[in-house]
C-alpha cells in the first residue's frame, strides 16, 4: 500500500494536527486583546476539517496503516457532527470565557487537541489507536478543567478527574493486554476472527472483557463507575463542562461500538447481560439523584448518567435498529446538552454563575424567548413529543422491544417518568415562579442566534426526525455490520 | 377541501397557526390585539369544522376525509388523518369550546394574555389532531403534546395550589402514556411494521398479550377519563385551573380518554375487554355511586362539579363495557352532553368567582336577588347536570341505563342511583348558593351577567336543550360507526 492511500483516509486529522501546531505558535504572537483572531482561526480550521472529511469520503470501508485506522460512513458522520458540536461549544463559551479571563489560546488549542483525540477514537480499528485517541482526549480535558487555576473547586475537580480517569485507563489497558494474551492480536477485526475460531483460554478472555467494560463504563460515566461525573461537571467552569458533556459522547459511542461490536461481537451474549445491569443501575441512580440536586450542573451530570444508561439499551438490543438507535440517541443527546449548558452560560455574567435552580426562576418574565427555548430543550430531554428527544427514546424502545426485552422497555419508561419530574421542575421555575433577580440578560447576537437554532432545531427535528434517523441507521449498517 | 386544503389538516393547523400569531403580539401592552386575534382564530377554527358535518356520509362506517402522507418512512409512520362517526363530533365540540373559552377569558385574564389565548388555541389544534389521527404514533405525539399547554395553563393562571396540581396532572398522565407507548411499539412489531390504528384492529393477538396491552392502554386512558381509583388528579387540577382551563378539562380532555377506549382498547383487544369487562364495570359503578356521594360532601363548588364529572364519566365507561348499541351510543351522547353541561357549570362558577373570588359554597347565598338572569341559566345547567328529561344529559344516561338493564338488572340499579345523588348534590349546592336571603356584603355587591356572558350562556343553553329534545341529528351520525365497532368487538382476535 502506498503512502498516499494511507494518508488520504486520515487527511482531516493530519490537517487538524497541522493547524493546531500552527495556531499554537501563531497565538503567541497575538496580544491578549486580539485573541479573537485565534478564535476565528479555530473556527476556520473546523470548517476546513469538515470540507476535507466530506471531500475524502468514499462509499466504502477504507482501512489504512495496516488496519489500524478505518474510514467509513459512521466515522465520517460522527466526525462531521463533532466539528459542528465543537464549533457550537466555542460560540457558546466565547463571551463566558472572556468575562472570566479564560479566553486564551490554551483553551482553544486544548479544545482542538481534544477534537483530534476524538477523531482518532472514531476512526480507530486497533486497540492501540483507540487508546491513543482516548488518552489525547482525556489529557486535554484534564488540563481544560484545571485551566481556572485560582478556583479551588475547579482544581479539585481536575484532580479527581485525572486520578479516576487514569485508573479507568489502567483498567482498559489491562483488559486490552488480556485480550491480546488470549487472541494474539490487537486489531479489532482480527480479534473477532480469533474468538470465532476458538480461544484456548476462556477465562482470560472473560477477564479481559470485564476489565474493558469497566474502563468503558468509566469513560461513559455509567453506574457504578459514575462517581467522577457530578464532581467534574460541577467543579469545572461551565464552558469546560459543556465540552466534556457533549461532543466526547459521540467519540465514546464510537469507542464502545468499535470495541463491542467490531471486536467482541462473538461475546455479545456476555457483554449485553452485563450492560443490562449497568443500564438499569444508571437510569435508577441517575434519575433518583438528579431529583435531589439544587445545582443545575450537578443535575445535568446525573441526567447524563441516565441518558448514557438509556443509550446502552440500544447497544444491548443490537442489530441495525439497536446500534442505529444508540447512535441517534447520542447525537440528539449532544444537541440537547449543548443547548442546556449554553443556556446556563447565557444567563451567567461577570462574577456570577447562573448554575442553581433558583437562577432560572421567572425566566419567562425576564426573557420569554429564552424561556421558550429552554422549555423545548427540557421537554426534549424528558422525551416529550413533539420534540426530538421523544424519537430518541422511541427508537431505542423500539429496538429493545424488537429483541423481546419488553420488560426492559417498561423499566426504562418508568425511570423516564421519574426523570420527567426534574425537567418539568425547570419549566415550572421558569414559567410559574417570580424572578429572583432582574439583572438584564446580555445575549450576544451570535449566541442568541445559536441558542434559537438549537432550541428550534430540537422542535424541527421532532417534527421531521426521519432523515437523521436514516443517516444513523445507514452509517451503522455500512460500518459495523457488513464486515 | 377548504380553498384547496384538506379539511382535517386545516382544523388542526389553523388554530395552531393563530396561536403562534397571538404569541407574537408579545407582552400585555398588546393585549387587546391578542384577544382579537384569538377570537378570530377560534371562530375561524370553529367555522372550518362545519364541512366535516355537512359533508359527512352517515351511511358508512369507513373513515372519511382521509389524508395519508409519508412522514417517518424508516418506521413506516404516516401522517394519516380521518374521521368517522365517533371522532367527528368531538372535533366539532372541541373547536366550538375554544371559542367559548376565548370569550370566557376575555376580561378575566389580565396578565400574560397572549400566552393564555395562544395556549388554548394551540391546544385546540392538538386535540383535533388526537381525534383525527389514524396513525398511532401521530396519535401519541398529539396525545402527549396536549399536556404541554395544559401544564402551562394550570401552572400560570391557576389558584394557590396550582403547582402541586399541575405537576400531579402531568406526571399522572405521563405514566399512562408511556405504558401505552410500549404497547404501541409492541403492536408495531407484532403487525410486521405498521403503526396504522386500523391495521391494529385486524391483528390476531394471544390472550396474555391482549391482557397486558389492555392494561397498558387502561393506564393511559383511565387516567384521562378519569376512572376510579386513578381519578385523584382531577379535583386538584380542576380546582386550581382558571375557568377556561376547567372548561377545557371537563369538556374536552376527559373525552379523550373515553375515545381512547373506543379507538384502541376495545377493537384491538376485544377478548381482553370481554374478560376484564367485569372489572371495568365495577370501577365504573364505584365511580358513579361512591364519587357521587363524595360530591355530596364538597364545600368547594369547583370540586363538587369535578367529582360530579368523574361520576358522570363513570356512566360513559359503563356504557362502553356492556357491549351493546344502547350502551355505546348512550356513552357517546353522554360524553357530548357532559361536555356542554360540565363546561357550562364551570363557566357559571367562573362568573361567580370573577366577582367574589371565592369558590366556597358557604361564601354565597341569595345570589338570585342580585343576579336573576344568571340564576336562571345556572338553574338550567344544574337541572341538566342532575339528568332532567328534556336536557341533553337525560338522553345519554337513559340509554346507558337501558343498555345496562339488558345485561344485568343490578348494574342498571346502581347506575340509576345517580339520578338521585346527582340531583341531590347539584340542587343542594344550587339551593345554598342561589336561594335564601343575601348573606354577606360580597353577594350584596354582585352585578348580573353582562352581554358577553349572556351570549355564551345562551349558546350553551340552546345546545343543552336541543340535544335533549331532538338528539337525532347527533345520534344518526354515530350509528354506522358504533355498529361496526360492536361487530369488531364481538369477533375474537385470538390467533387460531
Amino acid at each position: 500500500m502506498n503512502l498516499m492511500a494511507n494518508l488520504i483516509p486520515a487527511a482531516a486529522e493530519i490537517f487538524l494536527l497541522a493547524m493546531v501546531c500552527f495556531i499554537l505558535i501563531a497565538d503567541l504572537m497575538l496580544t491578549k486583546s486580539s485573541k479573537i483572531f485565534t478564535y476565528l482561526l479555530v473556527q476556520l480550521t473546523l470548517l476546513g476539517c469538515s470540507i476535507i472529511t466530506v471531500g475524502t469520503h468514499e462509499n466504502a470501508v477504507v482501512y489504512a496503516f495496516n488496519g489500524m485506522y478505518v474510514d467509513d460512513l459512521m466515522s465520517d458522520v460522527l466526525k462531521m457532527l463533532s466539528y459542528l458540536g465543537m464549533s457550537m461549544v466555542l460560540v457558546y463559551s466565547r463571551q463566558y470565557l472572556m468575562l472570566r479571563g479564560l479566553f486564551t489560546g490554551e483553551f482553544m488549542v486544548l479544545a482542538l487537541f481534544a477534537l483530534l483525540g476524538m477523531n482518532v477514537m472514531i476512526s480507530a480499528n486497533h486497540f492501540l489507536t483507540l487508546y491513543l485517541g482516548l488518552e489525547l482526549l482525556s489529557l486535554s480535558l484534564y488540563a481544560m478543567v484545571a485551566l481556572q487555576r485560582d478556583s479551588a473547586i475547579a482544581t479539585e475537580a481536575a484532580m479527581k478527574y485525572f486520578v479516576l480517569g487514569a485508573l479507568a485507563s489502567g483498567l482498559l489497558l489491562y483488559g486490552m493486554s488480556m485480550l491480546y494474551g488470549a487472541t494474539g492480536t490487537l486489531e479489532l477485526g482480527a480479534i473477532s476472527n480469533a474468538i470465532d475460531s476458538g480461544v484456548q483460554n476462556k477465562s482470560l478472555l472473560a477477564f479481559g472483557l470485564v476489565f474493558i467494560l469497566s474502563g468503558l463504563a468509566f469513560k461513559l460515566g455509567v453506574v457504578p463507575f459514575h462517581m467522577w461525573v457530578p464532581d467534574v461537571y460541577h467543579g469545572a467552569p461551565t464552558a469546560m463542562t459543556m465540552l466534556i458533556g457533549s461532543v466526547p459522547k459521540l467519540a465514546a459511542f464510537a469507542f464502545a461500538t468499535r470495541i463491542l461490536v467490531e471486536g467482541l461481537q462473538s461475546l455479545e451474549h456476555d457483554w449485553s447481560s452485563m450492560l443490562i445491569i449497568l443500564a438499569i443501575a444508571s437510569m435508577a441512580i441517575g434519575n433518583l439523584s438528579a431529583i435531589a440536586q439544587t445545582n443545575l450542573k450537578r443535575m445535568f451530570a446525573y441526567s447524563t448518567i441516565t441518558h448514557m444508561g438509556f443509550m446502552l439499551l440500544g447497544l444491548i438490543s443490537g442489530g441495525i435498529e439497536g446500534y442505529g438507535s444508540a447512535m441517534f440517541y447520542t447525537v440528539i443527546y449532544m444537541m440537547m446538552s449543548l443547548g442546556a449548558f449554553g443556556m446556563i452560560m447565557l444567563l451567567s455574567r461577570a462574577g456570577f454563575e447562573a448554575d442553581t435552580l433558583n437562577d432560572f426562576k421567572g425566566l419567562n418574565q425576564r426573557s420569554p424567548w429564552l424561556a421558550f427555548m429552554m422549555m423545548l430543550l427540557m421537554l426534549s430531554m424528558a422525551g416529550i413529543p413533539p420534540t426530538v428527544g421523544f424519537y430518541a427514546k422511541f427508537s431505542v424502545l423500539n429496538s429493545i422491544i424488537q429483541t423481546g426485552h419488553t420488560w426492559l422497555a417498561i423499566v426504562a419508561v418508568m425511570f423516564s417518568l421519574i426523570g420527567a419530574f426534574y425537567y418539568l421542575r425547570i419549566i415550572k421555575l421558569m414559567y410559574f415562579d417570580a424572578p429572583e433577580s432582574h439583572a438584564p440578560i446580555n445575549v450576544g447576537s451570535d449566541t442568541g442566534l445559536l441558542i434559537s437554532m438549537n432550541g428550534l432545531g430540537v422542535l424541527f427535528l421532532g417534527l421531521m426526525p426521519g432523515s437523521l434517523m436514516s443517516i444513523c441507521a445507514v452509517s451503522v449498517q455500512q460500518s459495523l455490520l457488513l464486515h | 377541501m377548504i380553498f384547496g386544503l384538506p379539511v382535517i389538516s386545516v382544523t388542526i393547523w389553523l388554530p395552531i397557526l393563530f396561536g403562534i400569531l397571538v404569541l407574537a403580539t408579545g407582552d400585555d401592552k398588546n393585549a387587546p390585539l391578542a384577544r382579537l386575534l384569538a377570537l378570530v382564530g377560534s371562530v375561524l377554527g370553529c367555522l372550518v369544522t362545519i364541512p366535516l358535518y355537512t359533508g359527512f356520509d352517515i351511511s358508512t362506517s369507513n373513515m372519511q376525509f382521509v389524508e395519508l402522507h409519508d412522514w417517518i418512512t424508516r418506521f413506516n409512520i404516516h401522517y394519516h388523518l380521518g374521521v368517522d362517526g365517533i371522532s367527528m363530533l368531538f372535533i366539532l365540540l372541541n373547536s366550538f369550546f375554544t371559542v367559548i373559552v376565548v370569550l370566557a377569558g376575555w376580561k378575566v385574564i389580565e396578565k400574560r394574555v397572549a400566552m393564555y389565548m395562544a395556549a388554548f388555541l394551540i391546544m385546540s389544534g392538538i386535540v383535533n389532531g388526537v381525534f383525527a389521527a389514524l396513525d398511532s404514533i401521530l396519535f401519541y405525539v398529539f396525545w402527549e403534546a396536549m399536556l404541554i399547554p395544559m401544564f402551562i395553563i394550570i401552572g400560570v393562571w391557576g389558584g394557590p395550589n396550582r403547582i402541586y396540581a399541575t405537576m400531579k396532572f402531568f406526571l399522572y398522565t405521563l405514566l399512562g402514556s408511556l405504558l401505552m407507548l410500549v404497547a404501541l411499539i409492541y403492536l408495531y412489531n407484532l403487525s410486521g411494521g405498521s403503526f396504522a390504528i386500523l391495521d391494529f384492529h385486524h391483528l390476531a393477538i394471544p390472550m396474555t398479550a391482549q391482557i397486558l396491552i389492555f392494561i397498558a392502554f387502561f393506564f393511559a386512558f383511565a387516567v384521562k377519563v378519569p376512572m376510579f381509583p386513578v381519578h385523584t388528579w382531577l379535583p386538584d387540577a380542576h380546582v386550581e385551573a382558571p375557568t377556561g382551563g376547567s372548561v377545557v378539562l371537563a369538556a374536552i380532555m376527559l373525552k379523550v380518554g373515553a375515545y381512547g377506549f373506543l379507538r384502541f382498547s376495545m377493537p384491538i383487544t376485544p377478548d381482553a375487554s370481554h374478560k376484564l369487562a367485569g372489572v371495568m364495570i365495577a370501577l365504573s359503578l364505584i365511580a358513579i355511586v361512591y364519587i357521587g356521594l363524595v360530591a355530596l360532601m364538597q364545600s368547594d363548588m369547583k370540586k363538587l362539579v369535578a367529582y360530579s364529572s368523574i361520576s358522570h364519566m363513570g356512566f360513559v365507561t359503563l356504557g362502553l363495557f356492556i357491549f351493546n348499541a344502547y350502551g355505546m351510543e348512550g356513552a357517546l351522547l353522554q360524553m357530548l352532553s357532559h361536555g356542554f353541561v360540565a363546561g357550562a357549570l364551570f363557566l357559571c362558577i367562573g362568573v361567580l368567582y370573577d366577582r367574589v373570588h371565592s369558590r366556597q359554597i358557604a361564601d354565597y347565598g341569595g345570589v338570585v336577588n342580585k343576579m336573576p338572569v344568571f340564576a336562571a341559566f345556572f338553574m338550567l345547567f344544574a337541572m341538566a347536570n342532575s339528568g332532567l328529561p328534556g336536557t341533553s344529559a337525560f338522553v345519554g344516561e337513559f340509554m346507558v341505563i337501558m343498555g345496562a338493564i339488558k345485561v344485568n338488572f343490578w348494574y342498571a340499579f346502581a347506575a340509576a342511583s345517580t339520578l338521585i345523588f346527582g340531583a341531590a348534590y347539584t340542587l343542594w349546592m344550587y339551593k345554598r348558593v342561589i336561594f335564601g336571603a343575601v348573606t354577606n356584603h360580597h353577594v350584596e355587591e354582585l352585578t348580573d351577567i353582562n352581554a358577553r356572558e349572556i351570549l355564551i350562556m345562551t349558546i350553551l343553553a340552546v345546545f343543552v336543550l336541543a340535544m335533549g329534545i331532538y338528539p337525532l341529528p347527533v345520534s344518526e351520525i354515530m350509528h354506522a360507526s358504533v355498529n361496526d365497532l360492536l361487530l369488531h368487538v364481538a369477533h375474537s382476535k385470538l390467533p387460531i
